[in-house]
């Protein structure tokens, strides 16, 4: 922390930059990316905070990372692969629906931390500075634990329906960073807008019961006609959950879907950001 | 120049609008409404009845902190200081105006920012210090420092839920005051813990100026402001009202200030906080024959009259009425009310006046000031601080014709000693 007036000496700096700026509101306001990186200790706090929460004074602790997508793997199985028979691409059903699974719960999880966020941290938002983004970030950085424990339980499941994974797993990164982008976009909207309007939090759980139908979690995308497969990318999770199937079980790659998902998932980042960073100057007297 | 400045503030000011209340609870649905609406309202509606919705928190501040001052911001609650605090630490923009600040700033405007509960006490050094914007490096070097200073060394490891309310602040605190930052803003947050504690958090609170920080202290204190501050200034209604100068000579104008309300009545105060569905519209002191009193006198009979009006044609019930005594430096000595001694009001209504009779007044020579509240339900109705203010004078309360000397005011007991 070396002080300014260290670097410079008082007399030869008459028009010193101040530090920091205080101004009212502005109708646009850059994103402070490099202010971002200072605190990243910050968010690495924050999340480890949330998952030392999550799990204190529970019986079975970090196993309910896995339970919520093992039983609704379960659910799936009985009733959209035994009952309603969707096609699965030659891929047992469980398998089929656990690797869409994973990456769904990371995002819906990190929508709704990330939406909610804001407003469960208004005692500190109202009682100190740091970059306000700082909170849905660590609301999407936060369940990356549990996904990489229920990776684990997946690759368990591949081993015992004797799968092995493509080459393309090199780019599983890559769709995991879609996954968590497309929370971050979302959930930059929602929780600016949440901060003024509690109606948001609400609509949340029934926002990602209809996109999870939106999405192919329960059947492949290739039941779609020919036609609306490109359009399909439009929903960036549908080029996430495709590219999570073809890079471990070996199906059909997504291919220019993902490249419409790619770019949909940016305007709203870009989008949200804005958003974001004009609301933010208003939060705290909002929340 | 401006080489020596630390923060320089101009014309800076922050308007809230009332019924932010309602703002919000305000849904999305109402919002749409609103905006199908509003095309319409402004053909209607002139902007007039908007200002009368509008408060300026702060208006028209100006001045400029050098380096290394230790400053102390003193002014009455809702007077404008946490505003500016928010402000200066970043919390929320200005309306209007702007501020350079040459430095890193730390603000303590509450003491815990950022505890868990359910975290240990071990979690929430680190937690806390990184949200107050310490890093990881310099929390672990200053960590067994930390933990000495709290005292709860033995307790480090057990989440923060299990501690007393003591050791919380304590702890809390602790944190706190390791902040190491150029500039540090710090709101009321001694007025925790316990004597001896206090004393600790403002002996540390001086090692930190004499460090050559800068330092922006607001406090109720006006002990802590004149043994912490160089220079101090007096915010009233969101306005300088005494410009940055010596802090003895603030603190008298502060003084002066809050006797000057006094003189004011009670009804045509506009400083008021509550519903308003009941309102104090007048105090007066009486003595047993019923005269009014300017001048009281340690040990005497005394009553206090608090008049009300109610605003709608309705009887209330469930009232509690609350005279708080302060010394007119602001330290609190007394609360009186009858939830305590007695029970809530029922049947209050139109006009009237509730009686407070004290036997023996308790209260050695000096001036005090005093708050009075109003609240139905349990919700405050009216809040006017600083009401008024009585004078004691030397009196018999012992019946042995002696009084503490007038360096120890504050409150007298009826106590017997004896050798044993």
């Amino acid at each position: 922390m070396i002080s300014i007036s260290k670097v410079l000496p008082p007399s030869t700096c008459g028009e010193l930059e101040p530090l920091i700026k205080i101004r009212p509101p502005k109708k646009w306001v850059p994103v402070d990316l490099h202010e971002l990186w200072e605190y990243r200790e910050l968010i690495y706090n924050f999340v480890a905070r949330d998952v030392k929460i999550r799990y204190k004074q529970t019986a079975l602790g970090f196993l309910w990372a896995i339970i919520q997508p093992l039983s609704l793997m379960v659910v799936f199985t009985l009733f959209f692969g035994r009952l309603a028979k969707i096609p699965s691409e030659g891929i047992p059903y469980p398998l089929f629906s656990f690797a869409a699974l994973i990456p769904w719960t990371l995002f819906a999880e990190g929508l709704t931390r990330s939406t909610t966020s804001m407003v469960q941290n208004a005692s500190i938002m109202t009682k100190v500075y740091f970059p306000r983004l700082i909170m849905p970030i660590s609301g999407i950085v936060s369940p990356l634990v549990d996904f990489a424990i229920a990776f684990i339980i997946l690759l368990l499941m591949m081993g015992y329906y004797g799968f092995l994974p493509t080459i393309a797993i090199i780019l599983l990164p890559f769709f995991t960073l879609l996954a968590i982008m497309t929370s971050l976009a979302v959930g930059l909207w929602l929780s600016a807008l949440n901060v003024k309007y509690r109606d948001f939090q609400y609509t949340i759980p029934f926002l990602i019961q209809v996109w999870l139908f939106a999405s192919p979690v329960v059947y492949p995308s290739s039941l779609l006609p020919e036609q609306f497969r490109l359009l399909y990318g439009l929903n960036p999770m549908a080029g996430v959950i495709e590219g999570f199937r073809w890079a471990l079980l070996g199906t059909e790659p997504p291919q220019a879907m993902i490249l419409l998902s790619v770019g949909v998932v940016i305007l709203l980042l870009v989008g949200g950001l804005f958003y974001f960073k004009r609301m933010e100057q208003y939060f705290a007297d909002m929340v | 120049m401006s080489g020596d400045i630390a923060i320089r503030i101009r014309d800076l000011g922050k308007k809230y609008t009332i019924g932010g209340q309602q703002e919000r609870y305000l849904t999305f649905r109402d919002a749409v409404v609103k905006s199908v609406k509003r095309p319409f309202q402004r053909l209607i509606q002139k902007d007039a009845d908007q200002s009368a919705n509008e408060f300026w928190a702060l208006k028209d501040v100006s001045f400029d902190v050098h380096k290394g001052a230790v400053i102390g911001i003193i002014g009455r609650n809702g007077a404008g200081k946490s505003t500016l605090l928010k402000i200066l630490s970043r919390i929320t923009t200005p309306t209007e105006g702007e501020v350079d600040i040459y430095g890193r700033v730390g603000s303590l405007l509450e003491v815990g920012t950022g505890f868990h509960p359910e975290l240990t006490g071990h979690e929430n050094i680190f937690l806390s210090g990184s949200i107050l914007g310490m890093r990881k490096r310099e929390i672990e070097e200053k960590f067994d420092e930390i933990v000495k200073f709290s005292e709860i060394d033995k307790f480090i490891d057990t989440p923060v839920k299990r501690y007393s309310s003591g050791m919380y602040v304590r702890l809390a605190f602790a944190v706190a005051a390791h902040l190491d930052p150029e500039i540090l803003v710090v709101d009321e947050v001694l007025a925790v813990g316990d004597a001896s504690f206090q004393k600790k958090c403002l002996n540390k609170m001086g090692d930190v100026a004499k460090k050559g920080k800068t330092v922006l202290f607001v406090s109720h204190n006006m002990a802590a402001v004149s043994k912490l501050c160089s220079t101090a200034m007096v915010l009233n209604e969101g306005k300088i009202t005494y410009p940055l100068g010596n802090t003895h000579d603030a603190i008298n104008h502060y003084i002066a200030c809050v006797n000057q309300l006094a003189i004011i009545p009670v009804k045509e105060r506009r400083d008021r906080l509550g519903e308003g569905k009941i309102r104090i519209t007048g105090f007066s002191v009486l003595n047993q024959d019923g005269k009014e009193q300017v001048i009281l006198v340690s040990g005497q009979w005394v009553e206090f009259q608090i008049y009300y009006e109610c605003m709608f044609e309705k009887r209330f019930d469930n009232v509690i009425s609350d005279i708080s005594l302060h010394l007119t430096n602001g330290r609190f000595v007394s609360l009186l009310s009858n939830k305590f001694s007695s029970e809530p009001f029922n049947g209050i209504s139109h006009t009237g006046r509730i009686s407070c009779i004290i036997k023996k007044l308790p209260l050695s020579p000096g001036e005090y000031a005093f708050n009075l509240y109003i609240a139905q339900n349990g919700i405050m109705q009216d809040w006017v601080q600083d009401a008024g203010t009585v004078t004691v004078e030397p009196g018999d309360f012992f019946e042995t014709g002696k009084l503490p000397p007038s360096t120890h005011q504050g409150a007298l007991f009826e106590q017997n000693w004896k050798k044993i």
